[in-house]
């Protein structure tokens, strides 16, 4: 036991030694929580919009202010024909554009309608949903605050509830997924780097031949990675509560619970590749093709798995990470208790039981 | 002394079993398999709903929202307590609750109100499903109550610029193109010079008479051009699979890129000649790509992230790089259009190797 914590005290030294390591290891939470955070931002403001008005008048010129007063848009130029409006788009300036067409204020009402376009840059097809919708709703509302006098429509009115996440924050989504990232990345990628570099520089053969018991000696350089995924799983937790506002709902026993079990899993998938690579670079490489990619494409952290083709769905059910982030956004986002993730908590079980088995049969205690 | 140099480095370039496969698959992987990944379409939302309603309306209602196609309807409940249990268990994400006397209310003249309960986890997915429902419910209240001889007093017609029929795919493949370049030509030169060091050969390199401007131009050219081949494999690549070609002109794109792969190569140089180890280089690498591709516009627009976020993306070359093909490709824009984008890169191209090549220190 005491041979047990001096080794795992010496992988310590051997990570703070190494100024860039440990600065990666402490600050790529930090960082990553910052990109997902405000790198992926889905709420829209401020889009630029330019106006083709050929008969500028009283009511076209109160529905352009009514949008630009919008905090979703802000006003860029009034264009003279559909020529300069396309050139605008081109050069990025407008994002979105209201076209009204000629005689608009002699039409309001009639028969053949005066009509207005709500042109927008469609090649990001969900903010042009979305601008598209917010400008009709503002538009539709003005028609309806100018006609009250008159009779109008009753109307069927949607009373939207947002559950779970009523401001629509993105963050709410991506910061179990960066937990469920960065967790994967240290544990797996940076223990195994770390035991093929013993390899490489030979002190490995220097380790093996001392009294210590290779297992003893494996599992205490897995130590300082499993402190450190905890002190990152609070780092997150913690930055993603002040910085991001994102709540904890549900109770925090069962997201560690839940979280050490997934450590587990991914220290031993870190053993089974740092059996299989000889050198860092190998072992680099594994883990960042055969692990980082899978978790970051097919996990569901950002791209939504549903969006994806059946085979690549099929895929994503054997990456660990996967039933991970969605186990834990359920716990921690939508406050559900533990035996609603009772189906997750079973797969992650099983595929931590494989992978100690597979790795403890694959475990060498020679070099060849 | 340049010829011989470059000779050396395809010489060990095309030496290597692994990289020259890999400077082709990667791309073609990439353009085959992302666009397929990276979708954040919102379509088939999943709908539940309560139907308190006895009468016709309600079924024509589902009947409208059924056809609408954005939506499928995988459950009915009774309760909304058990819309909440479809919403938690099934990972469906909208409960629609349509109340009593909807169809005798819809011909009175009353206002009727629906509740939405939306799953809000994934924000965009929330906003633009329920978005799309309540369009939809708009849509048919007009329809049922317009033989009045009420018209809406005007016609909005939405027009969907450059990308019509609003596909995903076709947004982010020009962009994922960019970035595929981006890791080989920003990843392999990081690794090159760093692994000169830990060989020992750069000692060697150190002693001889080569001047240092010259050294890294033997290190930047064929990363230019395996830069080429890797940007010619992903445009035959979304081509061939996607049938998705520029609409602007393909030569634009080379230019374009041309100067993005020495801006993006000279950085990578930069960070091999401050890394002392391969791990170091490859996390400092790691560090500064994920930074630039988020700050990039990538996934979603670059006006959406908060002021600062914008000020810190005008230093990622990505940013600029992303927005010229996209527009090359999508809205013919012209080279006119994209001077700024253009100069800001060659700005970039220029500091960058400049810095490579004054922190390239002939001494170990």
């Amino acid at each position: 036991m005491k041979q047990f914590l001096m080794f795992a005290k010496k992988e310590f030294w051997h990570i703070l030694r190494d100024r860039w390591t440990t600065l990666i290891v402490l600050a790529l939470p930090i960082l990553m929580i910052v990109l997902f955070g405000f790198g992926i931002s889905t709420d829209m403001k401020n889009s630029s919009f330019g106006v083709l008005n050929p008969q500028p008048d009283i009511v076209s010129n109160e529905i352009v202010d009514k949008l630009a007063q919008s905090e979703y848009f802000s006003f860029y130029q009034n264009y003279k024909n559909e020529q300069e409006l396309q050139e605008a788009f081109r050069q990025g300036k407008i994002r979105f554009a209201l076209v009204f067409s000629p005689d608009f204020y002699s039409k309001i009402g009639k028969m053949e309608g005066a009509q207005v376009r709500l042109v927008a840059d469609a090649t990001d097809p969900n903010s042009a949903s979305t601008m598209v919708n917010y400008a009709s709703g503002i538009i539709m509302e003005y028609f309806e605050g100018i006609s009250q006098g008159r009779l109008t429509l009753p109307s069927i009115v949607p009373e939207i509830k947002f559950l779970y996440n009523p401001s629509l924050d993105g963050a709410y989504n991506t910061v179990p997924g960066v937990i469920g990232m960065i967790l994967l990345l240290i544990s797996a990628m940076m223990s195994s780097v770390s035991i093929a570099r013993e390899k490489e520089t030979g002190s490995m053969e220097l380790l093996l031949v001392s009294p210590l018991k290779p297992i003893v000696l494996i599992l205490s350089k897995l130590v300082p990675y499993f402190v450190i995924c905890n002190i990152n799983l609070f780092t997150i937790l913690i930055l993603g509560h002040y910085l991001l506002d994102v709540p904890i709902v549900g109770s925090l026993i069962t997201i560690v619970i839940l979280s050490e079990i997934y450590l587990l899993l991914s220290l031993s998938l870190g053993l089974l590749i740092s059996s299989i690579a000889n050198t860092q670079l190998v072992a680099l490489l594994v883990s960042g093709m055969g692990m980082i990619l899978p978790v970051v494409m097919l996990s569901g952290l950002l791209f939504p798995v549903d969006n994806m083709p059946w085979l690549l769905q099929g895929l994503s059910n054997l990456v660990p990470a996967r039933w991970y982030i969605e186990a834990l956004r359920k716990v921690m986002i939508m406050g559900l208790s533990i035996t609603a993730i009772s189906k997750e908590l079973i797969i992650l079980i099983g595929m931590m039981i494989f992978f100690i088995l597979l790795s403890w049969k694959r475990f060498k205690i020679r070099l060849e | 002394m340049l010829r011989y140099l470059l000779e050396k480095e395809f010489k060990q370039f095309t030496r290597n079993k692994f990289l020259p496969r890999f400077v082709v698959i990667m791309p073609l992987m990439a353009t085959l398999l992302f666009p397929l990944i990276a979708n954040f379409d919102v379509k088939n939302v999943r709908l539940v709903i309560i139907n308190h309603d006895q009468g016709q309306a309600s079924h024509q209602l589902i009947d409208k929202i059924n056809s609408s196609g954005y939506f499928k309807l995988e459950h009915f409940a009774d309760t909304d307590h058990e819309g909440i249990f479809y919403i938690e268990s099934e990972n469906d994400d909208i409960v629609l609750e349509i109340p009593q006397d909807f169809t005798k209310d819809i011909y009175g003249k009353k206002n009727i109100s629906v509740m939405l309960a939306v799953n809000a986890v994934n924000g965009t997915r929330g906003a633009l499903g329920s978005q799309y429902l309540a369009n939809i419910l708009n849509e048919f209240n007009s329809n049922i109550r317009l033989y009045g001889g009420h018209k809406p007093p005007i016609d909005l017609v939405p027009g969907f610029w450059y990308n019509p029929t609003l596909a995903y795919p076709i947004y982010m493949i020009p962009a994922l193109m960019i970035m595929v370049l981006s890791l080989i030509c920003g990843f392999l030169p990081a690794l090159n010079i760093v692994g000169e060091k830990q060989n020992g050969t750069m000692e060697q390199m150190n002693v001889t008479p080569v001047k240092k401007g010259t050294f890294i131009l033997s290190k930047l050219i064929p990363y230019w051009i395996i830069g080429f081949v890797v940007l010619t494999v992903s445009m035959i690549v979304a081509w061939l699979a996607y049938g998705l070609v520029p609409i602007g002109s393909i030569g634009l794109i080379y230019v374009f890129a041309s100067v993005f792969i020495l801006s993006y190569s000279g950085f990578g140089l930069v960070i091999s000649n401050y890394a002392t180890t391969v791990q170091q280089a490859m996390f400092m690498m790691f560090f500064f790509v994920m930074t630039f591709v988020f700050m990039s516009g990538l996934y979603t627009p670059v006006e959406n992230m908060p002021q600062w976020a914008q000020y810190l993306s005008d230093i990622s070359p990505l940013k600029y790089i992303m927005r010229a093909i996209r527009a090359i490709y999508l809205k013919e824009s012209s080279f006119y259009d994209l001077k700024n984008e253009f100069l800001a890169l060659c700005a970039m191209a220029a500091f960058f190797n400049i810095w490579a090549i004054l922190s390239y220190q002939k001494k170990v």
